[in-house]
């Protein structure tokens, strides 16, 4: 399908590619996008990418996604880079086909020293165009990031970056972090840069509408857990906090809006004296909320761990909502975690101690949800109480053994509220070996794939 | 009604950079498009990224009054908007001989003396230029927001004892918010929207030697990608330009004139606020 009705037909396609892609553009948001473009200079590329942004993308974590389709829908250049050498970077192959490799690594290697950037994209361009190509089936070209970026391998140049940007320095302290940091994040951008380019590339053999469904990642706080990448999980645990903080405030925001406590006379009295005595405004005691207490039994095995580890780290960033918190910990036998989470403490750092220290294997080192369950009521009867809230974590695929539900049931019964959060999607539970079927008699089980789930559940779980 | 105060993207970043605010091109731009469609501008990111500076400055460069509504948890209509003077009005009403009409104190007391103008209300009545920063939009409860809807759509406020006041002169407005809760959609819709984030490491430079020029170049540089070491870490909080400025002013103030390992270490504090945070960072920075 071919692009309609020139700068206008492309720009309300542009919107329908972001919508399509989850972010939510509203009418009169491309209405003001329309507007915004009628007052900026419009052979400004990034002022056009700005007046968009403003106008239509109103969540930073859609921003990413925003700029990839910008990329995509409004390139810069369009066909054959134009080898512009003003600057001297010799980026030409000598002859067809045959590619100076080593003349390009030094010129990336000079790039991301300066990291100038408008070089470093002219530059990503020619690599695209002399390493990238390969020629497919029926005339179509393919173009792949993974050869310019194999052909090129900046990662080996990082050592020799080190040493220049170092200019003498020792290595191994704080200059060397600090100049690592500054190379990889180069190198990224690099990375980007040729990622970028790929794609445009590819728009133009294809359609862009094409290459637009596959370039966008899914946001991070809906990455289902279990497939979490290490960079999504570094990604959520960043998030943690502000998280929590979002929550912590909804939540007195709804308290506040419930009932007030009691009049308190001594100030309704206090203010009536500016109306003469006659009490226009009663003030009132502020409500007392009802902190619960929560216990969290997790089941850190390998295939659950990183959900386990994002909702310790969000209880523990929400530790001023109830009373207590006390975390236990199991794979086939259950301990206690608590004692790895001290106020300020750094809970990263907690949960690496965790698994490094808490005793947390009795048998062969895979998931036992009876043996566990059995343990935890023996060795904690004091754990769950009248005003516990008992949070379960875990996927329930029990190995075929034992499910040990009756020591649950006695849990569930002791406890104000129990819930069991699934990381598995709904429609897997109960196949294999998973024991939903059997715990889900005794206990409410809740599906949480994602960080979107998670915040649903915490809400509900908060009394208001 | 409505008279832009910059003429295009370049003059917006010169004169915001005059009144002492180094822009990016992004900043610039939505600004400029700001003034231009008359739009309300919601600025949202971490503390210490120079939110309220921005409308600062470009109160400063465009020769307007600031006014600033500060939101808070249990901010209402009686201190955004406007208030009456209920005291006087008693007084008022106590001072009048018994056999006054009431329909003549009545008219009296809704007059504009026992009006009590409060932030909104006055920068819609302003004929001179006016930047109306509300900061903080996220403290403020849910009602709040109906209510700046209604003040930031048409300009207008209807005072039902005087009627309706439109604004003469549109303010420029800026809106400030830490992104502890999510704003409503329906004002979202209805502002343009910035994110500041951390800045470039040669806009954050930059700043830092406008700010604090004793520093010096190397310094600066040394400091600037030291900061960014510091926030790839995974902190509670992350140090942001504000933080930037205060080291350089220690690393003056001390003498110091090159960044070790000693030298950090002896300054953490100025740039890292929780004590896990200053944990991590000694050890991943290897500053013992």
């Amino acid at each position: 399908m071919a692009v309609e009705g020139g700068l206008l037909g492309r720009e309300i396609a542009f919107f329908d590619a972001l919508r399509e892609a989850g972010v939510p553009v509203a009418l009169s948001e491309v209405i003001d996008a329309t507007r915004a473009m009628g007052v900026v200079d419009l052979l400004d590329r990034e002022a056009l990418r700005q007046a968009f942004a403003a106008t239509a993308v109103k969540r930073p974590h859609h921003r990413p996604t925003f700029d990839r389709l910008f990329d995509l829908w409004w390139p810069a250049v369009t066909g054959e880079p134009t080898p512009v050498d003003a600057e001297g970077t010799p980026a030409e192959g000598d002859g067809d086909g045959e590619v100076d490799r080593d003349a390009l690594r030094d010129a990336l290697r000079e790039l991301l020293l300066t990291g100038d950037e408008d070089a470093m994209r002219r530059f990503a361009r020619e690599a695209v165009a002399t390493l990238g190509r390969s020629d497919g089936a029926g005339g179509r070209q393919n173009w792949f990031s993974y050869r310019v970026l194999r052909g090129l391998s900046p990662e080996t140049l990082v050592s020799s970056l080190l040493d220049a940007l170092l200019a003498g320095q020792q290595r191994g302290g704080l200059a060397e972090k600090v100049a690592r940091q500054t190379v990889q994040e180069r190198i990224r951008q690099f990375q980007e840069m040729v990622e970028a380019e790929v794609r445009r590339r590819l728009a133009e053999d294809r359609g862009v509408e094409q290459i637009s469904r596959t370039a966008v990642q899914p946001l991070s706080e809906q990455v289902d857990f279990l497939r979490a990448s290490r960079d999504d999980m570094a990604e959520l645990r960043r998030q943690v906090f502000p998280l929590a903080r979002r929550l912590a405030t909804r939540l007195t925001a709804r308290r506040r809006l419930g009932r007030s406590g009691k009049l308190d006379f001594r100030r309704t009295v206090r203010a009536s004296l500016g109306t003469g005595g006659v009490p226009l405004v009663t003030h009132h005691k502020p409500h007392k909320p009802h902190k619960p207490e929560l216990t969290v039994l997790c089941d850190v095995s390998g295939s659950v761990a990183g959900f386990a580890h994002f909702t310790l780290m969000l209880s523990y960033a929400l530790r001023e909502q109830f009373t207590k918190v006390r975390a236990f910990a199991f794979i086939d036998t259950c301990d206690e975690v608590t004692r790895f989470f001290t106020p300020g403490g750094d809970v990263a750092d907690a949960l690496a101690r965790m698994s490094a220290e808490a005793d947390l294997v009795w048998f062969d080192g895979h998931s036992d949800y009876g043996h566990s369950i059995e343990e935890f009521a023996k060795r904690y009867p004091d754990a769950v109480g009248p005003r516990t809230s008992l949070l379960i974590l875990g996927d329930a695929r029990n190995n075929y053994r034992a499910t040990g539900v009756p020591a649950l049931k006695k849990l569930v019964a002791q406890a104000r509220h129990a819930y069991w959060l699934n990381p598995e999607p709904a429609a897997y539970w109960g196949s294999g070996d998973s024991a939903v079927t059997q715990y889900g008699e005794v206990i409410e089980m809740v599906e949480c794939r994602n960080a979107v789930q998670l915040e649903d559940f915490v809400q509900k779980l908060l009394p208001g | 009604m409505h008279t832009s105060a910059f003429a295009s993207v370049a003059d917006v970043q010169e004169r915001l950079s005059a009144a002492g605010y180094l822009t990016d091109h992004a900043i610039a731009t939505t600004v400029f498009l700001a003034d231009r469609l008359g739009k309300p501008l919601l600025v949202e990111g971490p503390a210490g990224v120079g939110k309220t500076e921005l409308a600062k400055a470009v109160a400063e460069a465009t020769g307007a009054e600031l006014i600033r509504l500060q939101c808070y948890e249990g901010l209402d209509e009686a201190r955004a908007l406007y208030e009456w003077n209920y005291k006087k009005q008693l007084l008022r009403i106590q001072a009048s001989k018994d056999d006054d009409a009431w329909d003549a104190i009545h008219d009296d007391v809704f007059a504009e003396e026992f009006l009590l103008s409060r932030p909104l209300l006055t920068a819609i009545r302003r004929t001179e230029p006016t930047v109306l920063l509300i900061d903080e939009t996220d403290k403020a409860d849910v009602e709040v927001e109906g209510l700046l809807l209604e003040v930031l759509s048409d300009f207008q406020v209807t005072i039902p004892e005087l009627g309706t006041i439109s604004a003469t002169r549109r303010p420029i407005v800026f809106l400030t918010s830490n992104a502890t809760r999510e704003l409503s959609e329906a004002l979202k819709r209805r502002c343009l929207y910035l994110h500041l984030d951390y800045p470039a490491a040669d806009r954050e430079k930059a700043i830092v030697l406008s700010r604090v020029p004793e520093v010096g170049e190397q310094l600066a540089e040394q400091l600037v990608r030291t900061v960014r070491a510091l926030r790839a870490l995974e902190l509670k909080k992350s140090p942001s330009i504000a933080e930037s400025i205060d080291w350089a002013h220690t690393l003056v103030a001390l003498g110091l004139d090159t960044l070790d390992e000693k030298a950090v270490g002896d300054t953490l504090g100025v740039v890292l606020k929780h004590a896990s945070d200053h944990a991590r960072a000694t050890d991943q920075l290897k500053l013992n």
